[in-house]
């Protein structure tokens, strides 16, 4: 992981936004052209001079060394283009990037993840990329559409996708063996999910641990809220709806895992999956990041496999990591088209990308037989048509919170599962119509 | 500092108007007080006293830097902080609470167990330099560490301390028990710095009155009672003043270690501030609740210096 942001760079960083902010509060409407750069062929090729471009991301975990990996292999292939990257914490780089972006000292290229675009363009901070995706020749079809479609927002292309990232089911083979359950046949449907249950219950082993915190309690919520026809918000986005039916059903099988001793009480942060490490949990419904960890473990063997289907369909938690292209303050074509050329020469290496434990955009590399060869992932391509992205709408994250906070209301026991979600839903719909207000619609 | 000898000084007369030949000749120039306090000034006027004014300004307004314009809303983000059923007053009042449940706890304790370990350091024994090394070691660990640390020996599940009470306690995710852990390691964590500070008083106070205390016949509670004690008062008035801030500014161990849970019970006021103000970008918002958080803790450090003031005089 390369981290190029020195101390002196990062005190005129944030002197700048600090001036940035008090220059806005002076002028109030002041904004930086808004113009996107000139793309020349968008990104097919770069035939400019030596440029050095700054790409931005929040990839602190195995996928940042796979993707410094890639940048070095670009950065040998071609030497006119030179990439540097840096890597923050996705809390610190929403609050970095804005601020970099009004002081002009933004990178050149970004990745973030589908549901952050909404927010960053409402407030500026990236601009369509248009041009990139018909260079590229990308359609529709190539993508899962909730995938092609979550990069866009009003109409505008903001977003290249990079990936999927999905929630599947983790389960401990070994400790299924030894306590009498084939470890090559996870359950898939609920019957067979309490029956296995019932099995480990009935040797002492609480099988599925139920996590209150939105990772991933929040996540295996939504994905049963999905399965059972529910949503969370309303088509127009304009009101919650996971305390409608669907969502108080999906609630409730949840917190009477707790309740019926399937999962102990009071989960902490991320233990939910330690104990899976540990051999004290069986099943996980967990984020495709930790397969390369989980399955490279010594004393337990971990296997993945598509979430079973609780409700009356497929259903599935996920986002994607998008390429984008931060506004500048001044107009550099060279560097505008050296980023659009490297997002370019990025997609097409997206099978080196999965190498991090992500699902390829394109469904044609997900279904190739490169990627079918790296261990534990397939299983969370197959899931990818049945899986739900955030919606497209600015702020959104701040209605989600409330929605995360009801599930840990009700999974630590503290509330009904209706009256939680409806408390939930309550404070979320006062959310959207502010933001409504707040960015337009 | 005036050039002019006094007339009514007679010795000083002869001197008058002799220059390089006076005691009342200026040892510096007029400006050199406030070129000393310069540095400090500069730093205290752009860090403190403009981005206060600043703040008061951006809480009139919806605030958000990011975009183009930012509505005047004049006390608007105030009377909804005050306004039942709005959008932030119950979290706000709810995450007041919880700032204000943790001082509570706090408080004593970090003001109490380190004058004890002051106490003990303060003795003479082998290893004494060690122990004070390790009563203060703590303090230089970031949050994040001390954060992460309790969070796995604290986990109601999988922790370390459940393991050994062979109990399922829900240290970090149910209250009580999650104040229980908030304020125990923040007093495992800091407890070295107001030690240190009481060391340095108990080291101020003159033998001489101890030696004499002794010669009257006083236990070493009386000597405690009536000689450390009222030698400490200007040091107690300031570590209470200082504890007290800290508390009611927590952020990192809630942040950390129960993220808030259950639902939002141990989200503190500097969390929510933070959250609203640079989670979701209202920063008008947050620096009205800032206000009102500021407002409070001036209200109550101001009555505390008072009450320990009176206490001196009586």
């Amino acid at each position: 992981m390369s981290s190029d942001l020195s101390r002196r760079r990062f005190l005129a960083l944030t002197g700048s936004a600090g001036a940035a902010a008090a220059l806005a509060a002076c002028g109030g409407t002041s904004t930086p052209p808004n113009t996107a750069p000139v793309g020349g062929n968008g990104g097919a090729s770069y035939s400019g001079p030596a440029v050095t471009i700054q790409f931005w991301n929040g990839w602190t975990g195995s996928d940042g060394a796979t993707a410094q990996k890639m940048v070095d292999q670009f950065n040998k292939d071609n030497p006119n283009v030179q990439v540097k990257m840096s890597v923050f914490q996705w809390t610190d780089f929403f609050q970095k990037l804005p601020a970099a972006v009004q002081s002009g000292n933004g990178p050149d290229v970004g990745a973030m993840h589908i549901d952050d675009l909404p927010t960053q363009v409402a407030q500026g901070v990236i601009v369509p990329l248009d041009d990139v995706a018909s260079a590229l020749s990308l359609k529709d079809s190539d993508y899962a559409p909730a995938v092609w479609n979550g990069g866009t927002y009003q109409g505008k292309r903001y977003g290249i996708p990079i990936d999927v990232h999905n929630l599947g089911l983790f389960y401990n083979k070994t400790v299924m063996e030894a306590n009498g359950l084939d470890p090559e046949k996870p359950p898939t449907t609920k019957d067979e999910y309490m029956t296995a249950l019932d099995t480990l219950k009935s040797k002492g082993i609480q099988g599925t641990w139920v996590s209150p915190f939105q990772f991933t309690g929040g996540f295996m919520f939504e994905s049963l809220l999905w399965q059972f026809g529910g949503d969370v918000f309303s088509s127009d986005n304009a009101s919650a709806t996971w305390n409608a039916d669907p969502g108080v059903q999906a609630l409730t099988w949840m917190v009477d895992l707790v309740k019926n001793g399937y999962s102990p009480k009071n989960v902490g942060q991320d233990a939910d999956y330690i104990s899976l490490k540990n051999g004290k949990n069986v099943f996980n419904w967990q984020g495709i990041w930790q397969v390369n960890e989980a399955t490279t473990l010594k004393n337990f063997e971990i296997g993945t496999a598509p979430l079973p289907v609780i409700g009356s369909t497929g259903g599935v938690w996920g986002n994607s990591h998008q390429f984008v292209l931060p506004k500048k303050t001044t107009t550099d074509a060279d560097k505008s088209n050296a980023s659009r050329f490297f997002i370019n020469w990025f997609t097409q290496h997206s099978a080196d990308w999965a190498k991090s434990a992500k699902v390829p955009a394109k469904t044609s590399q997900a279904q190739s037989a490169d990627f079918k060869a790296i261990a534990g992932l397939s299983s969370f391509a197959a899931d990818v048509q049945f899986t739900h992205f955030p919606p497209s709408v600015a702020g959104i994250g701040d209605a989600l919170t409330e929605l995360y906070t009801g599930v840990q209301n009700a999974v630590l026991l503290k509330a009904e599962p209706a009256a939680a979600l409806g408390a939930a839903a309550d404070k979320a719909n006062k959310i959207l119509a502010s933001n409504k207000k707040k960015y337009g619609a | 500092m005036t050039v002019q000898a006094p007339p009514v000084r007679p010795e000083s007369r002869s001197d008058a108007g002799v220059p390089g030949n006076s005691r009342t000749i200026p040892r510096h120039g007029r400006l050199t007080p406030y070129l000393f306090l310069a540095p400090f000034a500069v730093l205290f006027i752009g860090f403190v006293l403009v981005p206060a004014i600043f703040g008061l300004w951006v809480s009139l307004h919806d605030y958000n830097y990011l975009l183009p314009g930012q509505p005047w809303v004049g006390l608007q983000n105030y009377l909804d902080l005050f306004t039942p059923g709005s959008r932030d007053s119950g979290d706000f009042w709810h995450s007041m609470l919880a700032t204000g449940i943790f001082t509570v706890l706090s408080v004593p304790f970090l003001i109490v167990c380190p004058l004890g370990v002051a106490l003990l350091l303060n003795r003479a024994f082998r290893g004494r330099s060690f122990f004070r090394a390790v009563f203060f070691a703590p303090y230089v660990l970031g949050v994040s560490v001390v954060g992460l640390l309790f969070r796995f020996l604290l986990d109601p599940n999988i922790g370390l301390v459940n393991s050994y009470l062979g109990h399922a306690i829900p240290w970090t995710t149910d209250v009580p028990w999650a104040w229980v852990s908030l304020v125990a390691m923040t007093v495992w964590w800091t407890l070295g710095f107001n030690a240190i500070i009481y060391l340095a008083g108990l080291q101020e106070i003159s033998p001489e009155l101890y030696e004499a205390a002794e010669v009257d016949g006083a236990s070493r509670w009386d000597q405690f009672r009536n000689v450390t004690l009222p030698g400490l008062r200007p040091v107690v008035a300031f570590v209470t003043t200082v504890t007290l801030l800290a508390s009611a500014n927590m952020f990192g161990q809630a942040f950390l270690v129960t993220k808030g849970a259950p639902a939002n019970e141990t989200r503190t006021a500097i969390m929510y501030i933070a959250s609203t103000g640079l989670g979701s970008n209202r920063q008008g918002m947050a620096a009205a609740m800032s206000y009102i958080l500021a407002i409070i803790l001036i209200g109550i450090s101001a009555l505390n210096l008072r009450l320990s003031r009176r206490r001196e005089a009586s």
